[in-house]
């Protein structure tokens, strides 16, 4: 018998167990729900899957009374907006300060012990100061997302830099490089595909702030809506849009990965 | 007048010394081979050519004046490793130093003044045997290959002075002498003056025109730091006899690391 860390599933079981536990939790609700249902026909808490259905086609396919809106895909679109709105002008923030305290000691010896402190402020608790000062439209949230992430993957893009071998600086000079052109041809490429894992990492924290945002001060968005339907306790649209909100997550975090493969084909087999 | 010359050079870290009274000079065209323990100051010799580092006391000329104190395009330099650039093919990566040399703002150049590179890269490269590999990245080479992918690199720019950091250490037998014939060629058509630091005895005592030792002349046993190494041998090759060279040998590879265990104990 080999050791148990010595022994691999084939293809087929490596599926099948990692189907597994999805399988189980929806044996578990349906199981849960049942029983529930059976006791009180009307139990809003575990809904059946049937009503779940409902709620998602009469949020997907049916306008809203109140606005004509499609409410699913009016927050989705608003969500989406500003969660790309604010990973994205963190991204090229970061990426800038990033790469520039990465290869600059000036600039570093300046700000890098700034960004630290940033860092450590908790963005949840300026919120307050960002509706007061931004107010409560669409700026103030985008800002969340933008302070929340932004110091992280400065210092994270900051430390890629750093861990650029030394040699491939000097070899650079050695070939005539300014510093201009080695942030330019050696530097800033190979921090792109870092910039994508720096992203990815930060893209649940970038949700966290984003539905928090909503919940306190919306008028659409997926976190605005599970907590607006919550004072009904309108589970049957709550979990479908928890499930919608995962694999909106999952599918950019996904796209991420391909196009850093496809785009830096050299990254990744470095390390083999 | 020399191209290079050290005089009196000290190299101190704190109380530590690792170079003292250096003193050397190295006329074009020279292919020195530099050997010594571990400890005794090759590297730091070489980075201080490559200016990363400045000597404490004392001064290094080129060509009568101060040497540079950070790395530039008049010397090249090939390390053991990272010397080429993994995000580059092997082409971009030949490519690289004549388009920054010629295309300061961008580092890039276009249309007919970069096809004009490209052919001369790509004649760099198969006079280095990389021809067949011009598209794949570096990863996707040998060690050998990629060390042949950083000398052609370093080539094309023309430095005057070639740096060569244990080119070499990472090869296997085989491979290693193939470069040795590589590196004499292509010494022997540019005319460049070549350092090169190399822990195998051998490759030291038969390449080139120089064989520099480097050794501490006096030891401290309680404070290994307290001396530093310098020159001790500076032998032509090839006009050296046998005797000599296996006194060094001996020198280098039994007595000096004998001498640092027992201190270290």
């Amino acid at each position: 018998m080999k050791r148990l860390i010595n022994q691999h599933p084939g293809r087929v079981l490596r599926a099948a167990l990692g189907i597994l536990p999805f399988a189980l939790l929806v044996v578990f609700y349906l199981v849960a729900s049942n029983a529930r249902l059976a006791e009180n026909p009307n139990d809003k808490l575990l809904p059946s899957f049937g009503s779940i259905g409902d709620a998602v086609e009469r949020m997907a396919t049916e306008p809203s009374k109140r606005s004509g809106e499609y409410l699913l895909w009016a927050d989705t679109g608003a969500s989406l907006r500003r969660l790309a709105l604010g990973v994205g002008i963190s991204a090229l923030a970061g990426l800038v300060f990033g790469v520039l305290l990465g290869s600059i000691p000036y600039l570093r010896a300046n700000l890098s012990p700034f960004v630290a402190t940033l860092s450590m402020i908790p963005p949840m608790a300026i919120l307050p100061i960002l509706f007061i000062v931004f107010g409560l439209g669409e700026v103030s949230k985008v800002v969340l997302i933008i302070i929340g992430i932004t110091p992280f993957i400065i210092r994270d893009l900051q430390q890629r830099v750093r861990e650029l071998p030394d040699e491939q600086i000097i070899k650079a000079q050695t070939l005539g490089a300014s510093s201009w052109q080695i942030i330019l041809r050696v530097v800033l490429p190979q921090v792109m595909p870092r910039l994508i894992d720096a992203v990815r990492l930060t893209l649940g924290a970038a949700w966290l702030f984003l539905i928090a945002a909503e919940a306190i001060a919306a008028t659409e968005g997926l976190g605005y809506r599970i907590f607006l339907v919550r004072r009904y306790l309108a589970m049957d649209v709550i979990l479908p849009y928890v499930v919608w909100i995962t694999l909106l997550a999952f599918l950019s975090d996904w796209l991420l990965r391909v196009a850093s493969r496809r785009l830096f084909p050299w990254f990744g087999t470095q390390k083999g | 007048m020399s191209q290079l010359e050290f005089s009196n050079v000290w190299k101190e870290y704190g109380d530590q010394v690792v170079l003292e009274g250096l003193d050397l000079s190295v006329e074009e065209g020279e292919f020195c081979s530099i050997v010594g323990a571990s400890g005794c100051g090759k590297t730091t010799f070489l980075r201080m050519l490559l200016g990363e580092e400045s000597p404490t006391r004392g001064s290094i000329e080129l060509d009568g004046k101060p040497l540079p104190d950070e790395p530039g395009p008049d010397r090249g330099v090939v390390f053991q490793r990272y010397s080429v650039f993994p995000h580059l093919t092997v082409l971009q990566n030949v490519m690289l130093g004549p388009e920054l040399q010629k295309a300061p703002l961008t580092g890039r150049l276009f249309g007919q003044a970069k096809r004009a590179v490209r052919e001369n890269a790509a004649g760099v490269l198969a006079s280095v045997g990389l021809d067949h590999a011009l598209d794949k990245y570096p990863t996707e080479l040998s060690g050998g290959m990629q060390q042949r992918l950083a000398l052609a690199q370093s080539l094309i720019t023309r430095p005057r002075i070639l740096l060569l950091d244990e080119p070499f250490g990472a090869l296997d037998p085989g491979i290693r002498s193939d470069m040795h014939e590589l590196i004499l060629n292509l010494w022997q058509q540019t005319g460049l003056t070549v350092f090169m630091i190399t822990h195998d005895l051998q490759e030291g005592f038969y390449l080139g025109t120089r064989l520099l030792v480097f050794d501490k002349v006096r030891t401290d046993a309680q404070a290994l730091g307290a001396y530093g190494a310098t020159v001790t041998y500076d032998l032509p090759i090839g006009s050296t006899s046998g005797s000599t060279i296996d006194g060094i040998r001996k020198h280098v590879e039994e007595d000096v690391p004998r001498a640092m265990e027992a201190a270290a104990l």
